[in-house]
């Protein structure tokens, strides 16, 4: 126990004007991290089936995400091999061992497949989203073997599965979703929201696309399109 | 990037600042784009309002059991691995992060954005003691090359042009041809991509601010464009995050509410880019991330402003509208402030951070036209405590002789109402004779005593005859009696 750190506490309390022992502040701040209440959620993202997907790709879009959708797993390589064929991209792709992207048929696509984390020379990356988020086109990725970070971060160009059934409204629907993976109060090393590509406006405040990360961002949907409109 | 403050020159800071041609054409581009692109993304989400009071209820919260956070988020903290160390000074937490750096061997230190990193004059500290600090903000990046300090919160280089870019850039990327075109601003936009990689992939240790701090996962939150804030720290094998003790929120949940005020009122995105949550070193099983986590939590006066007057400006989530939207600051520019925080919100925490004897200057850099606390996203009363420093300044005598004595001459004129409205209906029916049109005058003094500050600049109108309270008199007389009251307008004036 430093000192700096006693003093500091001591600051504080003298500045509230408390000791820290009182019983009902203490209740008052266990309550709140225990039952993390949600305050105010927009209703933009009250919404389910295809009009939450559409919402999705909407505002992806306006972060200047790029979005396609197949129906089913096994259409994702060939979509992304069409992608990066569209944009004269290099027919290579790089990506960690989830077993949802690993499942899927590589070999019948021209790609030429890598393995593992980044170091900075793959020119494309593919990330398997552990949720979407509708209220912003946002994208929610975990760290692990199955997604690493640097997939996120050092490709040209990075590309993002998502599957339609784990796009969520809001944000605080993806917070549960976390809880119930990882249990309350546990977190994975990092979780990534990305909202469209690298950007910076650092010089006479004008936007430009690919600052340090990915310059492009192409997002995969998939089973969306199978989805009703609801109200 | 020293924390040493020239704020007591608040004055001649702000002189020079009008007359720097290149300055007030890069300031252009803060008077149009910030303020249209926030108005526009508040006015696309209904809840925006009652989301700005949650975000300030939220931080209320926090300040008032700020202890009981901080307890729950360190044992957070060291329960996913990682290591927390607190500052009560700019001093500690250069020391504590040289001893880091010193520890890992470390030769090279990337770094994102980070204010407090500014406010403990780190950069300066590290390179002394032989150890190169990279920043990777481009803002950051470019001004870093120039020597200079941030003049803007989120937009740090938004006091230089691209064409300075162009030269500082040829200037210290000399491995690179000397003939290659960077006449367009995407061009140099690359070139510090490519030199920086390179930066990035090297460097022993990242080092990054926080957005927030979350008591109940102990994470850290930094919020970035660019993903420079990323790259600094899933790359080199140790992250050290730089925090005042005020980030805390108790949890996710409060995060998300803080992230969608924060945003929207800084850069008018409906959320940034990269919004990333750090918890604790790489875990086993990890490809890649950093082998050990660091938290460096600093006080530097915040405890002390804890229940005072000043405490509503811990709510401070740092997003710059009040500077974005700020007359003094679209005119001066950030560096006329003369320490790390410029603007509105810099006018506050400096005097606290710093003394009001030395900063004493900025809350008089103000208007008081109240565009900062209608945009602020935690409701920060900004002119209110702007106020109350000018109060604590004329009750410690460090107003300049001359205002005191004004201000002694009107409190006994207007506490002496008979008096008053004498005086003035002599002085103005002087000045209008003084003043009156005849030859080529026009009706106006080129100078006048006790005027000087004005008539330096432009000429003073000569009053018409007959005074304020006259005029109100006899306008007030000649209108039909109302049997309702006065309409708000008219007995506000």
């Amino acid at each position: 126990m430093s000192t700096a750190r006693d003093e500091i506490f001591a600051s504080i309390r003298r500045s509230l004007g408390v000791t820290g022992r009182e019983r009902p502040r203490r209740d008052v701040v266990t309550e709140r991290i225990a039952r993390a209440p949600a305050g105010v959620v927009p209703a933009r993202g009250a919404v389910t089936g295809r009009t939450r997907i559409d919402l999705f790709i909407a505002q992806a879009e306006a972060a200047l995400a790029t979005v396609s959708e197949v129906d089913a797993p096994d259409a994702v390589p060939a979509a992304i091999a069409q992608w990066l064929r569209a944009h004269n991209l290099a027919a290579t792709l790089r990506m960690g061992a989830d077993p949802r992207l690993s499942a899927m048929p590589w070999g019948d696509t021209p790609l030429a497949i890598d393995e593992g984390p980044s170091d900075g020379s793959d020119l494309n990356a593919v990330s398997h989203a552990e949720a979407g988020v509708a209220e912003t086109g946002t994208c929610v990725l975990v760290s692990g073997p199955h997604n690493p970070s640097t997939l996120n971060f050092l490709p040209d160009n990075h590309v993002i599965v998502v599957q339609a059934a784990d796009v969520a409204g809001d944000y605080e629907s993806v917070w549960s979703w976390l809880r119930e993976r990882f249990g309350k109060g546990v977190m994975p090393r990092t979780v990534n929201w990305v909202t469209g590509p690298s950007r910076s406006a650092d010089i006479e405040q004008t936007m430009f696309l690919g600052a340090h990360g990915p310059r492009r961002l192409h997002i995969v949907v998939v089973g969306g399109r199978g989805e009703t409109p609801a109200s | 990037m020293s924390h040493h403050s020239t704020s007591p020159r608040f004055k001649d800071n702000a002189h020079a600042a009008l007359h720097d041609v290149q300055l007030q054409r890069a300031l252009s581009n803060v008077r149009v784009g910030f303020i249209e692109k926030r108005a526009k993304a508040a006015g696309k989400l209904p809840e925006f309002e009652a989301l700005r009071d949650s975000a300030r209820d939220i931080k209320d919260h926090v300040l008032a059991h700020l202890d009981l956070y901080l307890e729950a988020y360190v044992a957070e903290v060291e329960a996913s691995g990682g290591v927390v160390h607190f500052a009560r000074d700019a001093a500690e937490a250069r020391a504590i992060v040289t001893a880091i750096c010193r520890e890992k061997g470390a030769r090279t230190v990337t770094k994102g954005k980070s204010m407090i990193s500014e406010e403990i004059g780190l950069n300066d500290h590290l390179a002394a003691a032989g150890i190169e600090p990279v920043e990777t903000d481009l803002g950051e990046y470019i001004i870093q090359l120039r020597h200079e300090t941030p003049s803007h919160i989120i937009a740090p280089a938004v006091h230089v042009n691209a064409s300075q870019v162009e030269e500082d850039f040829r200037r210290a990327h000399t491995h690179l041809d000397a003939t290659r075109d960077l006449s367009e601003p995407v061009n140099l936009l690359t070139e510090a991509r490519g030199v920086l990689r390179e930066r990035f992939l090297a460097a022993d240790v990242g080092i990054t601010g926080a957005n927030f701090l979350v008591a109940e996962t102990g994470t850290s939150i930094i919020v970035t464009n660019e993903g420079n804030g990323d790259l600094t720290q899933i790359l080199p094998k140790t992250h050290v995050v730089l925090a005042s003790i005020e980030k805390l929120v108790p949890t996710l949940e409060d995060a998300a509410q803080l992230l969608r005020v924060l945003a929207r009122s800084a850069t008018g995105q409906e959320l940034s880019v990269y919004t990333t949550f750090s918890t604790g070193p790489r875990r086993p099983e990890d490809l890649d991330g950093p082998e050990s986590y660091h938290v460096v939590l600093i006080d530097n006066g915040r405890s002390s402003m804890l229940g005072t007057e000043f405490e509503d400006m811990l709510r401070c989530i740092r997003c710059g509208a009040c500077m974005n939207h700020c007359p003094v600051y679209h005119a001066v520019g950030g560096h006329a402030y003369g320490w790390v925080y410029p603007g509105p919100m810099g006018a506050v925490l400096t005097p606290s951070l710093i003394g009001v004897d030395k900063g004493g200057h900025l809350p008089n850099a103000s208007t008081f036209c109240g565009r900062c606390e209608s945009v602020c996203p935690v409701r920060i009363p900004l002119p209110k405590l702007m106020r109350h420093w000018r109060e604590r300044e004329f009750e410690r005598h460090l107003s300049p002789a001359t205002v005191r004595s004004g201000i002694a001459a009107w409190a006994f004129f207007a506490r002496r109402p008979a008096l008053y409205r004498l005086a003035t209906r002599v002085g103005m029916n002087l000045l209008a004779f003084a003043g009156r049109k005849k030859g080529g005058t026009k009706g106006r003094f080129r100078w006048l005593p006790f005027a000087g500050g004005w008539t330096e600049h432009r000429d003073f109108p000569a009053p018409q005859g007959g005074t304020f309270q006259e005029r109100f008199a006899r306008e007030r007389a000649g209108r039909p009696p109302k049997a309702d009251a006065e309409p708000a307008a008219t007995t506000a004036a």
